[in-house]
């Protein structure tokens, strides 16, 4: 079991190198030099160029500007947005608590959902229920999300007046962020109406989130209980005369259950990146739409952090989906 | 006739085993989403190819006269603009058909690129193992830590939005899945005995890369292409929506879903349609992509 956490956590420090040698030489590839691009389109004079570049150490070698900026990110300095002037940290952690608590919600809806049919598919193999998951989850794995999403609105929001069409939360409400969590805050400052306002809000990008997951998930169950199902102790299970639910939730669910979680943990990082698209399409105040539009202000220290951040969290993710995997499996452990 | 279409199906213990293509499709066709993907695919291309001719309009010639009509069907919509116009009059089934070639060229470059890459550098670490081997894998590792999207959205960003370089993005974050499989499949089959025998009858490392064990590892590189064609797709699809991949007024249709969002409330077919699409595309090759998995993979097989 040490030499396994050992082997694994040992490949987070280049990974970690590497993400931060992309973030480094991202802003050195764009043209220009990066006080031209820091200073954006209104330009700057010669002498003011000359001192920044002496400011932020520019003039030293590339190397030495490199240990420079490992130095800053390790002490928790990410630069300033050229936009806001806030610091890029305190914009993130401002806004991650809204993309958590969407990729939390899709990620419930694509369990609630997946598992269940992935199961029932298995056990009525070839049943018309079973070619239908299989159609529809094909058919959620080839879907557009940004299309889905506009779609989604155009009939729910727009056709229907069922759901808002865009935000967190109604205007009118004023809540106090404590947890960040709106779901959360709501609850704790008891005011029902906030609450469900919330909620409605996350009800489309949930769904169109958790659409691609979903799709995954429901697959891997499938095929992992039908090769389950044809295990010889499954057959044991039911010579003695177990009631088929019972040889199915407990003995073949179960053990079924392990390459699931595995796909579960690698989604994560999928619900991140398709955050991305979701957050861009219902104008969801999260890091995803902050990074978009950081690329297209220019805003590079912010593209710069953000990314690293954002790398960071998927990575320690995978990590901890990989050792909790190890600590269930142990047949991981020893290969 | 229908006895040799019989022998593909049981082959009969005497007589000629058949042949891999007709066994082949004697798998492929018994799967009808594949065929229904492959019909889908080749109508696509069809399109693509005959575009000039069947598209009745140039893609950016503009009319603004009749700007928003409604596909035929609908109040007001008219047979000269089928599928109707979007806001600055241009017909959108001359850009739906013109978009085809841009579709299908962006998943066949990117597949090109990062199958050719990919191959390489798999079989020189799974030939060549030792420090080589380790360098390259780690590198792979590290890309598939970071998230795909996320990756291809910094690239684009460094690069510069446009289509060649949303290709480039896409093709370098699918790589690290060509190497993979590729050394796995190398890593196995130098092992077996005909790959010894032609190290003993003097041929050469690039012979033996090439020429033996290179076409025992194309199956498997056939499903991946194929899937990944789908995957590309949709990516360059998405990054045209977020402005990063093919420009205006181009008729790539992430980048038409984009360019009309705004009009999704008054007009629903300008987003509709090329979303369609994209789904009915890159659907297409993934029934495909699994069909060929069922046919060419022996372990289903048995």
């Amino acid at each position: 079991m040490f030499r396994f956490l050992l082997t694994r956590i040992s490949l987070v420090i280049p990974t970690f190198i590497g993400m931060t040698l992309v973030a480094f030489f991202l802003i050195r590839l764009v043209p220009g030099d990066p006080i031209e691009a820091l200073a954006g389109e209104r330009g700057i004079d010669a002498t003011r160029h000359a001192a920044l570049l002496v400011e932020y150490g520019l003039d030293k070698p590339l190397l030495t500007q490199y240990g420079l900026y490992i130095g800053r990110v390790l002490s928790g300095d990410l630069g300033r947005s050229i936009v806001t002037h806030e610091t890029v940290i305190n914009e993130f952690l401002a806004l991650f608590p809204a993309t958590i608590e969407l990729a939390l919600c899709a990620a419930l809806f694509a369990l609630l959902i997946g598992i269940p049919a992935g199961v029932i598919a298995a056990v009525n193999r070839n049943s018309i229920f079973d070619h239908g998951v299989m159609g529809i989850s094909l058919t959620g794995y080839s879907m557009p999300i940004f299309w889905w999403g506009l779609l989604l609105i155009l009939f729910f929001s727009v056709q229907l007046g069922w759901t808002p069409v865009s935000g967190r939360i109604a205007v009118i409400h004023f809540i106090e962020p404590t947890t960040g969590f709106l779901l959360v805050d709501t609850l704790l400052e008891s005011d029902k109406a906030a609450f469900w306002s919330a909620a409605a809000h996350l009800i489309l990008p949930t769904i169109v989130l958790g659409t691609n997951p979903l799709a995954t998930i429901a697959r891997m169950t499938r095929s992992a209980m039908l090769e389950v199902l044809g295990e010889d102790y499954i057959r044991t299970a039911r010579a003695k005369g177990l009631s088929p639910t019972r040889v199915v939730a407990l003995h073949a669910f179960r053990n079924a259950l392990i390459p699931v979680v595995t796909v579960v943990g690698l989604q994560i990082g999928v619900l991140f990146t398709g955050a991305i698209l979701t957050e861009t399409i219902f104008s969801w105040p999260g890091v995803g739409k902050w990074l978009i539009e950081a690329i297209h202000r220019r805003d590079y220290p912010v593209l710069q952090g953000g990314m690293l951040l954002l790398g960071v969290i998927v990575m320690t993710v995978n990590l901890l989906v990989d050792l909790t995997y190890g600590i269930i499996n142990p047949r991981i452990r020893h290969t | 006739m229908t006895d040799t279409m019989n022998d593909t199906v049981v082959p009969t213990i005497h007589g000629s085993p058949p042949h891999p293509l007709r066994e082949f499709w004697g798998y492929f066709s018994g799967n009808h989403g594949a065929v229904a993907g492959l019909a889908i695919i080749v109508f696509v291309l069809l399109m693509a190819i005959l575009a000039d001719v069947l598209a009745p309009y140039a893609p950016d010639m503009t009319n603004t006269s009749v700007a928003l009509t409604p596909p035929f069907w609908q109040e007001g919509g008219s047979t000269s603009y089928l599928l109707g116009t979007d806001a600055i009059g241009r017909d959108i089934l001359s850009r739906l058909i013109y978009g085809s070639r841009l579709s299908l060229a962006i998943g066949i470059v990117v597949v090109a690129l990062s199958v050719i890459s990919g191959v390489v550098l798999g079989l020189i670490a799974g030939y060549f193992r030792g420090i080589l081997e380790i360098f390259i894998m780690r590198v792979m590792d590290i890309m598939l830590t970071i998230p795909s999207l996320l990756l291809a959205i910094v690239i684009v960003a460094i690069l510069g939005p446009g289509l060649m370089n949303a290709m480039i993005a896409v093709a370098l974050v699918v790589l690290p899945h060509y190497v993979r499989i590729t050394r796995a499949t190398v890593i196995s089959e130098m092992s077996k005995d005909y790959v010894t025998a032609a190290i003993v009858s003097g041929a050469g490392k690039l012979r033996i890369m090439f020429s033996e064990v290179l076409p025992n590892c194309t199956p498997l590189l056939i499903v991946q292409a194929s899937l990944g064609i789908s995957a590309a797709i949709l990516d360059a699809a998405a990054l045209g929506f977020l402005g990063l991949g093919a420009q205006p007024p181009s008729p790539e249709w992430g980048t038409m879903l984009a360019d009309s969002r705004e009009f999704v409330l008054r007009a629903w077919w300008v987003v509709t349609l090329p979303g369609l699409m994209i789904l009915t595309t890159v659907l297409a090759f993934n029934l495909l992509g699994d069909g060929l998995r069922d046919a060419l993979d022996p372990k289903l097989k048995r």
